[in-house]
């Protein structure tokens, strides 16, 4: 089990270009193919992990490694997760210098983005519809898309501090549901 | 022992202290943290020069992965090679891994409470609000022009309709922009492949990188 979630990790850790919120779908995919946490779950794992500091992805892979090994399997998920950041990193910056400015790299980077946006756009539809276990229209519903224009507003309009939103929202959680 | 490998010695654990305290910090993202980094490794240890920083900047932003990890991996490998790398990686992980266990052990004990279940809720409508924003962030910086707006448009639908895996995405995406830029080159355009120099507004906070 612990060697299944860290090659799983590595996997995903790979692939998590655009960071955090582009990985989501893509950790809920591999999850949710080997049943390891149910979408319910899934959903209270990522709040969990949008609490504590660092990245997300990072945090959601401690929380399912934890659900599904141990502790053994939040540290053999965590590992397997930066793992590949690291190596690619320290690769980089090695050869550096001589990447900067390439035409290959730069037209690769061209058609690498719009990919990672177009993930993102799929992570917050499918991250705001999936594991509801109340229909469209309810009280539910509507609270949480309360919540989500609040919360658009004061990030993009007011520049509130992310975190600063995090916690506004679970009082506001308190209070309408 | 010499004298080289206990000054080496003597320089990682330099390190992963530095980087022990920038853990925690990272509340508000990558970004938001290389504000911190350059406090703590630019001014105050003097261990880089601020170009370097702007180095540290493109690659942990290209790199998979967060932005926070990355840059420490970069840092810890300037100075202390691999050993370097690996204990900045470590400490700056370390903190929010024992953090994020402590909500798990205090959310586990609550669970059944009905005030935590709404506050999570209430936290899910905010991360999706996040989502949102860091669509449009990064939007801004990849929707160059009509073959990036298809491509963009291209990956939501296959993923809405088909279920597709995001991997044959990822290696799709570079493969896709040399294409393109080599048939826009000869059919004699010229191709912008990065958002233009000089944006005018520089934020404090990049919710896309609060990863």
């Amino acid at each position: 089990m612990v060697w299944q979630l860290f090659w799983v990790f590595v996997k995903i850790g790979l692939m998590s270009f655009g960071g955090g919120y582009a990985v989501l779908t893509l950790i809920q995919r591999e999850v949710a193919a080997r049943n390891w946490v149910d979408p319910g779950e899934f959903q209270e794992i990522v709040a969990l992990a949008g609490m504590a500091p660092g990245s997300i992805a990072t945090n959601a892979a401690t929380l399912i490694g934890y659900a599904e090994g141990g502790i053994a399997g939040a540290i053999a998920a965590t590992v397997g997760i930066i793992l590949p950041s690291l190596l690619i990193v320290v690769v980089l910056t090695a050869c550096f210098l001589r990447l900067q400015g390439n035409d290959w790299i730069r037209s690769s980077f061209y058609g690498l983005r719009p990919i990672v946006t177009g993930l993102i756009i799929y992570a917050a539809i499918h991250f705001g519809f999936s594991g509801r276990t109340y229909p469209l229209q309810s009280w539910s519903m509507a609270g949480t898309l309360l919540i989500t224009g609040g919360c658009l507003l004061l990030v993009s309009k007011y520049k509130v501090h992310p975190f600063a939103v995090i916690l506004l929202s679970a009082a506001a959680g308190i209070i309408l549901f | 022992m010499n004298a080289a490998f206990i000054q080496r010695m003597k320089r990682i654990g330099q390190i992963f202290t530095v980087f022990l305290k920038i853990g925690p910090s990272t509340f508000g993202g990558g970004y938001a943290m290389i504000a911190t980094i350059e406090q703590e490794i630019v001014h105050r240890k003097a261990w880089m020069s601020k170009e370097e920083m702007g180095d540290m900047v493109s690659i942990s932003g290209s790199a998979p992965g967060g932005v926070a990890v990355n840059s420490a991996a970069f840092i810890g490998y300037r100075l202390g090679g691999w050993l370097g790398a690996i204990a900045a990686v470590i400490a700056i992980t370390l903190p929010t891994f024992l953090i994020v266990f402590l909500l798990s052990a205090l959310s586990a004990m609550f669970k059944d409470n009905m005030k935590v279940a709404a506050a999570l809720k209430g936290i899910h409508a905010a991360v999706v609000a996040l989502i949102m924003v860091a669509a449009v962030k990064m939007w801004k910086s990849s929707v160059l022009d009509t073959a990036t707006l298809v491509i963009t448009i291209l990956t939501v639908t296959l993923l809405l309709l088909t279920g597709i895996h995001s991997l044959y995405l990822i290696l799709g995406g570079p493969l896709a922009g040399i294409l393109i830029v080599y048939m826009k080159k000869k059919c004699g355009l010229t191709v912008q492949t990065e958002k233009g120099q000089g944006e005018p507004e520089r934020e404090l906070h990049f919710p896309e990188y609060y990863i």
